[in-house]
């Protein structure tokens, strides 16, 4: 009887879950039915559930209709008819507009993000992308090259196409493909060259997410080349106290004066590498005597803070290895492991104070660190010394416990030997 | 008359100083193969009066404190006269007096020392251990360094796992939820006060009963000695025995001085409570075998979890173990088979346990 009565409870729950099963998708299609027909079509005109599902627009409660306009709670075709106001496929012409009419709407975005800014139309049509495709070029880039379409995700989406990581290869589909690219007299090795830079394997290999992609000196919405004498401010954003030695330096006016673009001229651009104190040397990476002339008073002062670098530098490992010795000793000397961040502190300081291109200024950084690595050589040579003592001390007290232990063992050998006493 | 004999007469004039000292005259012990066995106790007990000594002289600079602690012992390594030495000679003579300890108890239990009537010398024996290893475990904390602050992190947090009074053992022992500045200054009153205390009055109860019952005599030439009796050898402890003490002391001090100056206790970084705990964390090697097996235990077994199964596993070991003497009197051979079968596993899984902590990832 309890079973019988236990299926029927079954069943009962059964046809009530269906229910709510079927009600829910009955709702969902009154709501938008475009996609009963776009999810089982082929490409381009596919556009299935879980692409638009992932759709921030979507998530956020917009439908087909907001963007294509129609009815989707009609079925069939009469969802699509020009009563309903069905525009059908966006002509790429009139898509920076479509977007722009929501997106530069700042009461509209409002309610739905309202730190987003509201200016990417505005931005885009001063980007040369803009520009151009205000003449009329459609093979510009228009909102969905950069954003994607049906499934479009925010930015800070790992899987957005503007997501800091793939927003190279983002721009890399259009400016690293050479047929596209013919006829804008530009190059096409932009992305090749970043990514052999250090910034790309701050941001791709470190995953440091503040390092620079194309849209960091270039822009985004606005996206244009920096002109010769904006290159500095560009990177002045990240490289504060290099722009303030520069904006000081000689340099500065005589790259004004000879139309040279700033930072550009001596570390490149897409390509930027790591620098070293080999940039100040005379070998093939530097980049000083590409103008100077060997011997003049540039030259040498170049070659004082090439000294001074170099110094500072070996000052440092010399001390490490000092220390590091010692370390491996089990001599306690963290606080002069941890003085060593200070004087390598200095090093990277001159380093930055190279941009001022004054060897005086050089030249105190140096010392101070130089001070500091001398100080922790010192405690690391005291640390060795320290080791040796106790090592030292350590065989005369050994030797002093052996003499014990063999003279304990000659007077036990004494006592046993003679007769007990009676 | 000499200034010593002087002394004497004037002690014996007053506390009857050769009849206190009579028994210790007449003490002899037993002389066999196995012998140098006997030499383990005292060991443990000199490395124990060092430990002592060396701890007094820590308290002078050492501060407890979570703002403090790491600091003070990094002033006793580095500016102290011979503060590193006296805190290296600390820390390695604590893992030498646990490992002297295990030694003398696993020799005990092969020698069947601990048969009638020294059950309660084993008994005391062994609580003296735990005491030892409650010294390590609160000991190791005091620098305050970073993987000392997580393997407590870790090892309190397997106290929380013991079935109903866990994890109010943890907060005890925690002075809170987690660990912070407060567990460092209980841990340093386990450590300065409660253990010295609790471990002075057992050694001295320890060794009140080895003088009352003498040195065991192993079982095979005790037999050999009753069919034999021209065979028993003994020797006296003042001064035969005591000087080849004094020799093995010296000589466990020479060895203590050298991993001292040859390998100095490090210190290492001082302790983040809101850092992530690092790799690597592990608990002193004593309790590696505890660790290794409660890491590799199954999350559940049968229906339990398996952490719990591992605590309620090695507390029931440890108590059997403690009423080992008993098991052997009452199971006559197949007891004394069950105990030797015992201590070998127990040796033989300790020692592959621990390498397999230090060897696994």
């Amino acid at each position: 009887m309890d079973t019988s009565r236990n299926n029927g409870i079954s069943r009962t729950l059964l046809v009530l879950l269906a229910m709510a099963l079927f009600a829910g998708k009955a709702r969902a299609q009154a709501q938008n039915t475009c996609l009963d027909c776009h999810g089982a079509l082929d490409p381009p005109l596919q556009v299935t559930e879980l692409q638009f599902a992932s759709d921030i627009h979507s998530q956020k409660g917009l439908t087909c209709a907001s963007c294509h306009g129609g009815d989707p709670t009609k079925a069939d075709m009469e969802a699509m008819s020009k009563t309903a106001g069905f525009r059908g496929k966006i002509e790429r012409k009139d898509v920076p507009e479509l977007c722009g009419r929501c997106h530069s709407d700042a009461a509209f975005m409002r309610k739905y993000n309202p730190s987003l800014r509201t200016d990417q139309l505005s931005q885009y049509k001063t980007s040369v992308h803009g520009r151009l495709f205000g003449k009329g070029d459609t093979k510009v880039a228009v909102c969905i090259d950069c954003h994607g379409v049906h499934g479009l995700r925010p930015a800070t989406d790992t899987r957005s196409k503007v997501h800091p990581l793939n927003i190279a290869q983002t721009c890399a589909r259009c400016h690293a493909d050479g047929a596209y690219m013919k006829g804008y007299a530009i190059p096409t090795d932009q992305f090749a060259k970043y990514s052999t830079s250090v910034h790309h394997d701050a941001l791709v290999v470190r995953g440091d997410l503040s390092a620079p992609t194309c849209t960091t000196c270039h822009g985004n919405h606005g996206a244009a080349p920096p002109g010769v004498d904006s290159v500095q401010n560009v990177c002045s954003k990240c490289h504060v106290f290099q722009d303030q030695m520069f904006e000081k330096s000689t340099h500065k006016v005589a790259f004004q004066a000879a139309g040279l673009p700033g930072c550009v001229v001596c570390h490149g651009n897409h390509d930027i590498s790591h620098p070293t104190d080999a940039k100040l040397g005379s070998g093939p990476q530097a980049a000083c005597m590409r103008c100077h002339t060997p011997g003049d008073p540039c030259d040498q002062a170049r070659a004082e803070m090439l000294s001074g670098l170099t110094r500072l530098d070996e000052a440092i490992r010399n001390a490490d290895k000092v220390l590091g010795v010692a370390e491996s000793s089990g001599m306690e000397v963290s606080q002069a492991r941890l003085d060593e961040d200070q004087a390598r502190d200095a090093l990277t300081k001159a380093r930055v104070t190279i941009h001022s291109f004054k060897k005086e200024l050089v030249e105190q950084d140096i010392q101070e660190g130089l001070k500091i690595a001398a100080k922790n050589l010192q405690t690391g040579q005291g640390a060795l010394a320290e080791r040796d003592y106790r090592r030292k001390g350590l065989g005369f007290a050994l030797v002093f416990i052996l003499l014990t232990v063999l003279g304990l063992f000659l007077y036990i050998r004494q006592i046993e030997s003679q007769p007990p006493k009676a | 008359m000499s200034l010593l004999s002087r002394v004497r007469t004037w002690l014996d004039d007053r506390f009857h100083w050769d009849d206190l000292i009579g028994p210790l005259k007449k003490k002899t012990v037993p002389v066999h193969r196995l012998s140098y066995w006997y030499f383990l106790g005292g060991i443990t007990l000199f490395l124990f009066i060092i430990q002592v000594c060396t701890g007094i002289l820590l308290l002078l600079y050492y501060r407890p404190g979570a703002n403090e602690a790491f600091e003070s012992v990094q002033y006793i390594m580095t500016r102290v006269q011979f503060g590193w030495l006296v805190r290296s000679i600390h820390s390695w003579a604590a893992n030498l007096m646990i490992l002297t300890a295990f030694a003398h108890m696993f020799s005990v239990v092969f020698l069947r020392a601990y048969r009638k009537p020294r059950e309660l010398t084993w008994i005391s024996g062994m609580l003296l251990l735990f005491l030892a290893m409650g010294f390590g475990f609160s000991g190791y904390l005091l620098p305050w360094n970073t993987l000392a602050f997580f393997a407590t992190k870790v090892g309190t947090e397997i106290t929380g796992q013991v079935p109903l009074i866990g994890h109010s053992l943890m907060v005890f022992l925690r002075g809170g939820e987690d660990v912070t500045g407060a567990t460092l200054t209980r841990f340093f009153g386990f450590h300065v006060a409660v253990l010295p205390g609790l471990t002075t009055l057992l050694v001295l109860i320890h060794l009140a009963l080895v003088q009352y019952f003498g040195m065991s005599v192993p079982p095979g030439v005790e037999a050999r000695w009753k069919a034999f009796p021209s065979q028993a050898r003994q020797m006296r402890f003042f001064p035969n025995f005591f000087l080849r003490e004094l020799m093995a002391w010296y000589i466990a001090l020479g060895v203590l001085g050298a991993l001292a100056a040859i390998l100095p206790w490090e210190l290492g970084t001082k302790a983040d409570p809101f850092a992530s705990a690092p790799a690597g964390i592990r608990p002193e090697w004593y309790f590696m075998f505890m660790f290794q097996t409660l890491k590799k235990i199954p999350a559940k077994v049968w229906f339990a979890d398996g952490e719990v199964v591992g605590i309620l596993v090695f507390g029931a070991a440890g108590l059997v173990w403690m009423l080992l003497p008993f098991f052997d009197q009452a199971g006559g051979g197949r007891g004394r088979k069950f105990i030797m079968g015992a201590g070998v596993f127990a040796l033989t899984y300790i020692f592959a346990m621990t390498i397999y902590g230090y060897l696994a990832k």
